[in-house]
């Protein structure tokens, strides 16, 4: 098949961008072990608000300093309203919620990941500066989609932190 | 007029009238989004137009232009009739019925689910059958091509398929294909479901299989606006298209590909392996070479219509193109908006990146580049010979015809860029309004939006043009023997040259083995999850 000339040089260049892309996210994913949310775990939605972890959502600080968020997401709301955690420490969400999809974003980062009734969604990130931030839903939950927000203050000092060694 | 015309003409109808309510709801949307005043503006109105514009123009409007693009394409390129008409009439009647069934639900107010329908949002049951039937209509309109074009292929053993119905042919497998998904989705989970015959259903279970239609959906889009671009749009130019074998190869290419990527609309699920979302995202990332391709070899063809008309230095080339003729501008316009949403596709397909802009309003400023734009402006320049060729009359109002293109162009720009800085600001998607308790962050947003109200309201007018023209041609334009509508010659025929890309059995075969690769196992693993179910729920 004849292909002209240019369009040859078009084309290896083309693969050769595609193939950065590959190698960029291949290489991102094996060797920083960097992959999306994919946590895998079931859980009944109708016992989501009973649960002994989803039932009593809140945040604990670990020995170590990390920390670990656990959030009901409902409808219209992320519970506890407001989530302090620790700047610089790695911090691990917890999400579960008892009826529709929600998408749990905070604003401005790549805290991001959709909540699925019958899953636990579970995500690890670090934030590197102090201060208040917004969590939205992303994904449409119905009539008041728009008012289903939460308040993250990501804490200098992880004292402050109310709920600590709960 | 030829009697199948009529068929065809039928569909390209549904598809305007589509276009156009689905057109008064998106001016509505945007300019709620930016948080004006309007009368009727509640919560509810609002999510029955997002679901009532994204399934009219996502769904309606392009199936059945679609359909009325592959009669007429089947019936010019072979110089004969299609193969059981009564067929198609059927199919067009059970797909108009699905049509009004799905939209009369949604609006009665019964089926606030947008138009990706994700369960537990539990819709009236005559949305789910309404939407399943407007598919098997689209299976009956394959079933047609495909039976004409193998009449075709058994009176014409040595002849090259022409590249016209090459290209519709990959269109259809790509969908018959896809649509594997989305009617399992619907046959064994929803329908049942809203019925109330099954209590539950697994939300995940039906995420994959609506993605497993979802992706290749965008490809039963472009792949037609392809077909355009290469066969049509280098002769409205003036030109030649430049490679023939190239241009089957970009569609085998979508056969093969299109569909084992549905993931990369899941990559922030839970319950979703992240292996198999790597695979997927692999997968995304090679149809990126078909785009590029394509890019090449239109662009190319461009310049030799510009040296036919005498064009000698870098760039004169450009200024002999028919800018005046909206089959020509259309495409034009659409390609340089589709070259922006190309990357900006890459992007989301990046999982680190895709972070950042996962449902955001990001996402809703790409795909009105993609599907908004490169598409649907292809479709609608390309109207402008549809219509008088399938009615036999003369095109009116042609100066709206001559502007409308250009407004669509500036609209999406302002609309488009807007929406991916305030995505990128945070904004979500699909949202009502964005008090949020007074949020400093949210506050942010409001100049995007207004400068995205500002484009919604160009292409409202563009979108106006359109339907004033289409309803002017059809209804009272002047009667007489139209100019046929030819396809461009290439540079060089293809010969007998790589056949190989002519024989649909063995890219079918290949694309049915990377659909099973990228499907069963994911799904077998996810049935042995020790799986609950969601109640359905209808806060709409
Ligand atoms: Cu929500
Ligand atoms: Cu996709």
């Amino acid at each position: 098949m004849h292909v002209d000339l240019y369009e040859r040089i078009w084309m290896w260049g083309a693969t050769a961008i595609i193939v950065v892309f590959l190698i960029s996210i291949g290489v991102t994913t094996f060797s920083q072990a960097f992959v999306p949310p994919s946590h895998i775990e079931t859980i009944d939605p109708d016992e989501v608000r009973s649960h002994s972890e989803f039932g009593e959502p809140g945040v604990t600080i670990h020995a170590d300093g990390s920390a670990t968020v656990v959030v009901q997401a409902i409808m219209y709301a992320f519970l506890p309203r407001e989530i302090h955690v620790p700047r610089g420490q790695p911090v691990t969400f917890r999400i579960a919620t008892p009826d529709l999809i929600h998408g749990f974003q905070i604003a401005q980062t790549n805290g991001n990941a959709m909540v699925v009734p019958g899953y636990v969604t579970q995500f690890t990130t670090v934030f590197e500066e102090a201060g208040e931030y917004l969590i939205v839903c992303n994904e449409y939950c119905g009539i008041g989609h728009h008012n289903m927000f939460g308040t993250l203050i990501v804490e200098e000092n992880p004292s402050a932190i109310t709920g600590a060694e709960r | 007029m030829i009697p199948s015309h009529r068929l065809a003409l039928a569909n390209l109808w549904v598809a305007v009238s589509a276009f156009t309510i689905a057109s008064a709801m998106a001016l509505m949307q945007a300019l709620s989004r930016a948080d004006l005043d309007l009368p009727f503006r509640t919560p509810k109105m609002y999510y029955l137009s997002v679901t009532a514009h994204g399934v009219l123009m996502a769904i309606v409007f392009t199936t059945f232009f679609i359909m009325a693009l592959g009669y007429f394409f089947t019936e010019r390129a072979f110089h004969r009739s299609i193969e059981q008409r009564t067929v198609g009439w059927i199919s067009f009647g059970v797909a108009t019925l699905g049509t009004l069934m799905a939209s009369g639900a949604i609006l009665l107010g019964k089926a606030s689910v947008l138009y990706t329908f994700y369960p537990p949002l539990k819709a009236h049951p005559l949305f789910y059958i309404g939407a399943t039937l407007l598919i098997v209509g689209s299976w009956g309109w394959s079933w047609v091509l495909i039976r004409t074009y193998l009449v075709w292929k058994r009176e014409n053993p040595e002849s090259r398929t022409p590249l016209a119905v090459h290209g519709m042919l990959a269109t259809i497998i790509v969908w018959l294909l896809a649509t594997v998904g989305v009617a399992a989705e619907a046959l064994l989970l929803l329908i049942p479901w809203s019925l109330g015959f099954t209590e539950k259903i697994d939300p995940i279970l039906a995420r994959m299989l609506f993605w497993w239609f979802g992706h290749p959906l965008v490809y039963f889009w472009l792949i037609p606006a392809y077909v355009i671009w290469y066969t049509i749009t280098p002769k409205v130019a003036g030109g030649k298209l430049f490679s023939d074998p190239l241009a089957r190869l970009v569609f085998v290419m979508f056969i093969v590909l299109s569909t084992p990527v549905g993931f990369h609309h899941q990559l922030m699920d839970p319950g979703v392996d992240a292996t198999w979302k790597l695979f997927h995202v692999f997968n995304t990332q090679l149809i990126i070479f078909p785009s590029m391709l394509t890019a090449f070899t239109i662009i190319a063809s461009f310049e030799v219509a510009g040296r036919l008309k005498g064009a000698r230095g870098w760039f004169d080339w450009l200024e002999k193109l028919p800018w005046g003729d909206p089959a020509f501008s259309s495409v034009a316009l659409a390609m340089m908006i589709f070259a922006i949403g190309g990357w900006g596709g890459a992007i989301n397909a990046a999982y680190g990146m895709n972070a950042m802009v996962h449902n955001t309003a990001w996402v809703q400023g790409h795909f009105h580049l993609t599907v908004g734009t490169a598409t649907a402006l292809t479709f609608m320049g390309f109207s402008y010979r549809l219509m008088p060729a399938l009615t036999g009359r003369d095109l009116e109002l042609g100066l709206l015809a001559i502007i409308q293109p250009y407004l669509w162009f500036m609209g999406m720009l302002l609309f488009s860029i807007s929406n991916h800085l305030t995505g990128l600001q945070g904004m979500p998607r699909r949202i009502y309004q964005f008090q949020y308790g007074g949020s400093e962050i949210a506050q942010q947003w409001l100049p995007g939006t207004g400068i995205s109200a500002v484009g919604g309201l160009f292409l409202f007018g563009s979108a106006l043009c359109f339907a004033a023209v289409m309803l002017g041609t059809g209804l009272a334009g002047t009667k007489r023997p139209q100019k046929e509508i030819d396809f461009a010659e290439p540079i060089e025929p293809p010969g007998h040259k790589a056949m190989i890309l002519d024989n649909m059995k063995v890219w079918t075969a290949i694309a049915i083995v990377l659909v099973i690769a990228a499907y069963a196992l994911p799904i077998i693993q996810h049935l042995q999850l020790e799986r609950f179910g969601a109640r359905g729920l209808s806060p709409f």
